[in-house]
């Protein structure tokens, strides 16, 4: 489903689900990439919206679903979480399975939901 | 149970190859995304936080021992070795990957298994009492009759495109274990007063979510050969008439309020009264070859008392409590029906392992025919197992984690996967359950309180029936925070009502405490015998929100000051 208009807010990263696996993807300098820690950051306004149009892109050719733009706060080491409670659920995986989902696979996921 | 006939098993093939043809035709862009969406719901296939999920039909949530391997199997070869039982008796994967679905559907599709009309504006799978053609106290086994309406239900061409999904209940008892009254339909199995005809009685407008109603009485005494007849006339006024404007109030419940049941009847019966109801009927044949399906396995007679058990009980006070909590009443001397509980403490209510699953399945084989069923409760059922096995059954649901003793206790809660996995959810459920089942984990704490019934849904749509908990818990979002409300006095069963809210919402880490305090007033007010239920509907709400209110935290004091 293609994101709605709505006010932007910084700093972003563009997110989707990955068309074949259903992976939560993020876009990056080198295209999608399954690690949040290697997303791009949108901090402003021109940067956001050239992130909106990968986003049109993307769910235009198909690769990937869902795609739509997520405001975070930037740790100290960049890494980008979601403000969102819903978005950072959705990158670490299922809360109760920490077993389960990128918190598995990435050590700075852990516990950060 | 039912087995699939020769059109059964090309249809559903058919249908398997549709799929893979339209999942190829989405990963090689010929379809869009758009395109592509309302045929893998069509088909169980769901988009969620991290993954797709694929919901499993369960028809009436019987389940052969084979059915149940093959899930297993499922789980353990493309998801990651567990399923999830549902409120629906439906089984859902969490974690499969779409370019493997097509073949998931085809080993579906080897035990007579399918993920058809499982999403959609359709006629969704047709539920029943889990006990059905165990329980002592029913009229009729209601399956024949649901899974006629699953044939007549199936691709529907006439109700293919309703203005939203549609949901049947079928029991055949009084005692209302299939939550029929929280349905679009609920039939209910009975035996007319006068003449001991066996027919149906009707409900309609039931439904949970942003509108919670109760289902209203549309037809007292329905022949039995004139159910496809009416529900078509039923289902024809709703198609009609349901809104398509707006998806918020296109249940066909919303219809019934707006217009009164007494209009609702009057324009399904003048439908009705233009049908010829034996031209639409099944076919007596067909009928009959449905029923032999579910003709009672071969029991041996036996005492009404097993000896054994009661020398068994006497030996084991763990194994005498869980036969206390977890076997149910058989029409048949000498049987009992089991619950196998999928709430160990502090777990995720419905969940079961691939080898878990299997465990069943092999205790399905050895104790009870063959046969499984899912409760909507997210238990799984073992309905015909002989009381003198009662015990050889538990040791081995003890070896698998399955053997908790809380079947409708305080720590058997109902809860949606919440935000955990779900794309619609507001707030999570499933840690919720866990905390309160910790909180009230110890066997003879849950023995003393008794039958308490709880239900968490992770959002408004209420997949974990939260308006017909004894206590219901339902998780929003507040102020970018997860925020918990609690309603008291719902009720699932003939008694049917929907909760009533008790306060402002509170945080997750204050649930626990809160549910602490309305125990502590319904064991301080109870009377001899009483249920929480009962003591609720004695005393009414106020004890219980001058409990639930008792300490809300200080800053919520300061904050209304």
């Amino acid at each position: 489903m293609a994101p709605a208009k709505q006010k932007i807010l910084l700093p972003a990263i563009l997110l989707a689900n990955d068309l074949l696996d259903g992976d939560v993807v993020f876009w990056t300098e080198q295209g999608w990439s399954i690690d949040p820690a290697q997303a791009l950051v949108a901090r402003d306004v021109a940067a956001a919206e050239r992130l909106q149009q990968v986003a049109a892109e993307a769910l235009a050719r198909g690769a990937v679903v869902d795609a739509y733009l997520v405001d975070v706060a930037l740790r100290e080491d960049g890494l980008p979480v979601p403000n969102h409670f819903r978005e950072r659920f959705k990158i670490a995986g299922p809360s109760i399975r920490p077993d389960l989902g990128k918190q598995a696979a990435f050590a700075h996921l852990r516990g950060r939901a | 149970m039912y087995r699939y006939d020769q059109f059964d098993e090309a249809f559903v093939r058919e249908r398997v190859a549709q799929f893979r043809g339209q999942v190829a035709r989405r990963i090689d862009g010929s379809l869009t995304e758009d395109e592509f969406k309302p045929l893998r719901l069509k088909n169980g296939v769901y988009l969620q936080l991290h993954a797709y999920m694929l919901r499993i039909a369960i028809p009436y949530g019987t389940l052969s021992s084979v059915q149940l391997r093959q899930l297993a199997l499922i789980g353990e070869r493309y998801d990651r070795g567990y399923g999830h039982f549902t409120t629906r008796q439906n089984l859902q994967f969490n974690w499969p990957k779409l370019r493997d679905i097509p073949d998931i559907l085809d080993l579906l599709a080897d035990v007579g298994m399918h993920c058809i009309q499982t999403s959609g504006n359709c006629i969704r799978n047709t539920t029943a009492d889990h006990f059905a053609g165990a329980a002592a106290d029913e009229v009729e086994d209601p399956r024949p009759t649901a899974e006629l309406i699953r044939q007549w239900s199936t691709m529907h061409p006439e109700f293919d495109y309703l203005p939203r999904k549609f949901k049947i209940a079928v029991t055949g008892a009084a005692r209302d274990r299939a939550a029929i009254r929280a349905h679009d339909i609920g039939i209910q199995v009975v035996r007319h007063p006068v003449s001991g005809e066996v027919g149906y009685r009707l409900f309609v407008g039931g439904g949970l979510g942003r509108t919670p109603m109760i289902g209203k009485l549309v037809r007292d005494f329905l022949p039995k050969a004139h159910l496809l007849a009416y529900l078509q006339s039923l289902m024809r006024v709703y198609n009609l008439e349901g809104r398509r404007d707006n998806k918020y109030k296109a249940r066909v419940k919303i219809l019934v309020h707006e217009i009164g049941i007494e209009e609702f009847r009057a324009r399904v019966e003048a439908e009705f009264a233009a049908l010829d109801p034996a031209a639409i009927a099944a076919d007596p044949e067909e009928v009959a070859r449905i029923e032999a399906y579910f003709a009672p396995p071969a029991f041996v007679s036996l005492p009404e008392t097993s000896q054994r058990l009661a020398a068994d009980r006497a030996r084991n006070a763990a194994f005498d409590r869980w036969v206390e909590t977890n076997t149910f009443p058989h029409r048949q001397p000498g049987y009992a029906a089991v619950t196998v509980s999928l709430k160990p403490v502090g777990g995720v209510p419905g969940d079961a392992t691939s080898d878990q699953m299997r465990t069943v399945a092999d205790l399905a084989d050895a104790h009870s025919f063959g046969e499984i069923r899912v409760s909507h409760h997210q238990n799984l059922i073992l309905p015909h197992v002989r009381q003198d096995e009662l015990h050889a059954l538990w040791t081995g649901l003890v070896a698998a984690g399955l053997a908790e003793a809380n079947a409708g206790l305080i720590t058997d809660i109902i809860a949606c996967p919440g935000l955990d996995y779900c794309a619609l959810a507001t707030a999570r459920s499933i840690p919720i359950a866990q905390a309160i089942s910790r909180r009230f984990g110890s066997a003879d704490r849950q023995r003393e309180i008794g039958e308490l019934g709880i239900k968490i849904s992770g959002c408004i749509n209420a997949c974990g029936h939260h308006h017909v908990g004894h206590i219901g818990i339902l998780g929003l979002e507040k102020s970018g925070q997860e925020s918990y409300q609690v309603t008291l006095g719902g009720d699932a069963t003939e008694n049917a009502a929907i909760g009533q809210l008790l306060g402002p919402g509170i945080t997750a880490a204050e649930v626990p405490d809160a549910i602490e305090r309305l125990v502590a007033v319904y064991l301080a007010h109870r009377h001899d015998g009483e249920t929480f239920a009962e003591a609720v509907r004695r005393l009414g709400i106020e004890p219980f929100k001058a409990g639930f209110l008792a300490s809300q935290p200080a800053e919520a004091a300061h904050a209304a000051a």
